[in-house]
């Protein structure tokens, strides 16, 4: 089952009080050397269906604009991302034809 | 009159709303989200508490309710509706309201009787009271710090759109300690402390006079409703 993998920070500028609080405990428990924390939200989403432009452009919509919220967050990534049966199969049809060497990865990212 | 109180899942104070809105001489309406139906109220509170969790982000989910379509249209049109603490962020969420609530800046869930200067006495919510003048109501967040861009607080600030601002003491971080802010038309209000627990005697903040006898929350839902009587 395909799945898409939303990552949505917090914007850059913005103090992130969850994050400092890790960031304490780090110092606190003597895990020096880490000069700051950040604390995102990472979604995954799966579909049944194929992943196709259309799909892509819902994904996107629905990021910008329910996952996240523009005034204090940032969507950082989209990932599509499919089933390790799924990338035994596409291997295996890679696999039969001719492979120049030049194949798409199994999984994209943008 | 008639104002509606909605009530979300995990929503805490809509039957203090209810109360506020009795003791200011109007009629108050339970809502419920899931609905369509406004009931024909003249007025709408979205009440404080923890909607859905706080999950995604507060006020996010509560903002995509059944029952938004209706409230943002009527917004739109005119209508008063005043959203607190959990209510501002669905406002802010539900894009009736501009910038956004994070975290309080100092990562604690904050409770404490909040000194407040009115910006603008001249909103649907706040005509009631005089510019300049301080009010002490509830405040009682935990993600109430308000952020936008310069540009947008520059616009609110120019634009007289700051309703309410901390007095003594910023208690989120919010930018330029604003407290509350209304949209142009100045019928939709929103802010983070809580006036609906300040309407009646013994049951308020404490004042110079006696203990727990404050008020000054009273003056949101009087306001609205004077407002309306002379529109009528």
């Amino acid at each position: 089952m395909p799945t898409i993998v939303v990552d949505v920070m917090p914007k850059a500028e913005l103090l992130d009080p969850q994050g400092k609080a890790v960031a304490g405990a780090l110092a606190r428990t003597g895990r020096t050397g880490f000069t700051g924390v950040r604390i995102g939200k990472r979604f995954e989403l799966t579909v049944d269906g194929p992943i196709d432009d259309d799909l892509k452009a819902n994904v996107q919509q629905i990021a910008e604009e329910i996952l996240s919220n523009s005034v204090i967050e940032d969507v950082v990534g989209i990932h599509y991302e499919q089933s390790n049966a799924e990338l035994a199969s596409e291997a295996a049809v890679a696999a039969s034809v001719t492979d120049d060497g030049f194949g798409a990865p199994a999984g994209e990212t943008h | 009159m008639r104002i509606g109180v909605i009530t979300f899942p995990g929503s805490l104070d809509d039957r203090d709303a209810q109360r506020a809105v009795r003791l200011a001489g109007a009629e108050p309406v339970a809502l419920w989200h899931g609905s369509h139906d406004l009931e024909g109220v003249d007025a709408l509170i979205l009440p404080g508490g923890f909607s859905y969790g706080d999950y995604l982000r507060c006020g996010a989910i509560a903002s995509l309710s059944p029952i938004m379509t209706e409230v943002i249209d009527a917004a739109n049109a005119g209508m008063p509706v005043l959203g607190i603490c959990n209510g501002f962020q669905m406002l802010t969420e539900a894009h009736l309201l501009e910038g956004g609530l994070i975290r309080n800046d100092h990562g604690s869930f904050v409770c404490r009787d909040q000194v407040l200067r009115v910006e603008n006495a001249s909103t649907d919510w706040t005509s009631g009271f005089e510019a300049g003048q301080q009010i002490t109501i509830p405040l009682k967040n935990g993600e109430g710090g308000f952020i936008a861009s310069d540009d947008v607080l520059d616009r609110l600030e120019g634009e007289g759109r700051v309703v309410f601002r901390y007095v003594d003491v910023n208690p989120n971080g919010s930018l330029r300690d604003i407290a509350g802010i209304s949209n142009e038309r100045g019928n939709v209000v929103g802010l983070m402390p809580h006036p609906e627990h300040a309407v009646e005697p013994g049951f308020g903040p404490d004042t110079a006079v006696a203990m727990r006898s404050g008020v000054d929350g009273l003056g949101f839902f009087t306001s609205v409703v004077r407002r309306a009587l002379v529109e009528a």
